[in-house]
């Protein structure tokens, strides 16, 4: 039996052949090695993101989320449920919270429900899988599996927004949340103190209003070159790929040169614990870490 | 004026407060806000043009009974979703949720702005995600890059070739998507009928709220 259980909410963009299924197998990688088992939640849905607010609703929204708790209480009873993406997240935590906390909205819920012959006895718990690493397992117990440490390597720690705000883990601030540094030093690379580790990357905005997404990603990534960081490293899947597919816009709007690599936790986790290029999903980064590359051997 | 909006305004009396604070999500919160400015200074958007409200003075022109001006506005579409307001709220004002039912509720009587790029994707993303029951990147880019016609469409195709052919590459984008091989739920029916009658009832508690405010 495996140290840990989960029931695993991967979310549409962590799918095989979508925008973030780099950090899928990374995530996979790395749970192997911490002898973490995720189960996926069968036929799992989207949570909606943020963005969909105007067409949604207040109740569908909520019934998406409902339809992946039942899932996962009736197929994996007692597991928590585990969320890679930040977005996922944060939708399934915002509707546990309303569910839990409006007798009228849970009422209704269940009754959408009843038409996919579901319904929901107990919301499971909820963590995002950082929350499972540094509150489940602790520090300690991430650094015993590094077998080759990132040494001399410097990275900005991008936490951005959704998994910082506005739940956030425990213990950290809004303002200045600590975790993704301790995260970087535990397998042994350099955190670089930037001024924005926590500034929005324009979220769904880079879809709908690029020249405001980007004008504020060029920020981020600018402070890091500052810094003196080799790569950028986040825990989500959104602030990954704005702050990396869009370098080359940026470059062309603004004249800059922009190619920082951008990182997934897990991948630099991956990587410290012995994993190859392969296994951590780094033919997937678009602006190659060719020093990680190397690294991986 | 649609029907729904002249419905609404009638039976709230164009007491503007009121019907944001029983049809918009949470808006119940909008008396709590004191004018501090906290939110509007937190925004990352309100740096940049085409916001001609932020938070605190959608607050206070709905206090006002302005109700086309803000039902009009751009303000609750900068939104990001990045949450800064919400944590820094000294009245503990859940902003950003405020801001996303007002928005919904302006395009749900039929007065949001004409055009506004985001409340586009906010429409696309969310019949996007529901067809299947999860979210089909491809398609979700072709619809936003052609909302205004082929010509423009191919333009910022072509514009983002470069990127998107990093991501195939990448295997981070998968064409096929486009033809709708994408990944689906295997109970989309289901998700449909459940849908289905969360809207009618959403419909339906709004619309009790609205009935009791008309006879008051």
């Amino acid at each position: 039996m495996a140290r840990k259980e989960y029931a695993f909410y991967p979310g549409c963009s962590s799918q095989k052949g979508a925008s973030a299924s780099n950090y899928l197998v990374s995530v996979e990688s790395m749970c192997k090695t911490l002898d973490i088992k995720m189960t996926e939640i069968p036929d799992w849905n989207c949570c909606g993101a943020s963005v969909s607010y105007a067409e949604s609703g207040e109740l569908p929204r909520h019934v998406m989320n409902a339809r992946n708790f039942a899932l996962s209480e009736q197929n994996l009873p007692g597991q928590t449920i585990v969320a890679t993406c930040a977005a996922c997240w944060l939708g399934a935590r915002e509707s546990k919270e309303r569910l839990e906390h409006s007798s009228g909205l849970m009422a209704d819920t269940q009754a959408a429900l009843k038409e996919a012959g579901l319904n929901i006895k107990v919301i499971p718990e909820i963590k995002h899988m950082v929350e499972v690493l540094i509150e489940d397992l602790g520090y300690d117990e991430l650094k015993k599996p590094v077998k080759k440490p990132l040494d001399g390597m410097k990275f900005a720690g991008y936490v951005g927004c959704q998994t910082n705000r506005p739940f956030g883990i425990a213990n950290e601030s809004f303002e200045n949340p600590m975790y993704l540094d301790r995260l970087i030093e535990t397998v042994g690379g350099e955190a670089v103190p930037y001024d924005q580790k926590v500034t929005c990357c324009g979220g769904a905005l880079a879809f709908s209003e690029p020249e405001k997404a980007q004008a504020q990603i060029k920020d981020i990534i600018e402070s890091a070159y500052d810094s003196g960081a080799e790569m950028l490293v986040t825990p989500c899947p959104l602030c990954q790929a704005n702050t990396e597919v869009y370098q080359g816009q940026i470059n062309k709007k603004y004249g800059t040169k922009f190619n920082m690599p951008v990182l997934y936790y897990s991948q630099l986790m991956t990587l410290a614990y012995g994993g190859s290029a392969k296994e951590a999903g780094l033919k997937g980064n678009v602006i190659r870490a060719t020093k990680l590359e190397q690294f991986a051997g | 004026m649609s029907n729904l909006n002249e419905q609404m305004a009638d039976r709230y009396k164009n007491n503007f407060l009121k019907e944001i604070e029983e049809q918009a999500e949470m808006g119940e919160w909008v008396k709590m806000c004191m004018q501090c400015g906290l939110c509007s200074g937190s925004c990352p958007t309100h740096f940049h043009s085409g916001w001609d409200h932020p938070p605190q003075e959608i607050f206070m022109l709905i206090r006002a009974g302005k109700r086309e001006e803000v039902l009009n506005s751009q303000g609750m579409y900068m939104c990001t979703s990045c949450y800064n307001c919400y944590v820094r709220c000294p009245r503990k004002v859940p902003v950003t949720h405020v801001m996303h039912g007002i928005a919904e509720y302006a395009y749900r009587i039929g007065r949001a702005p004409k055009a506004q790029p985001t409340l586009h994707l906010s429409k696309t993303f969310w019949t996007n995600a529901t067809k299947y029951g999860r979210v089909n990147e491809v398609q979700l880019t072709q619809s936003l890059y052609f909302k205004d016609g082929i010509g423009s469409g191919i333009k910022k195709a072509m514009e983002m070739q470069k990127e998107a052919l990093g991501l195939v590459m990448a295997g981070r984008l998968n064409p096929m998507e486009a033809l709708g091989m994408g990944h689906k739920c295997k109970d989309v029916s289901g998700i449909h009928k459940m849908l289905a009658k969360a809207e009618e009832l959403e419909a339906k508690n709004k619309a009790a709220k609205a009935d009791t405010a008309g006879k008051e």
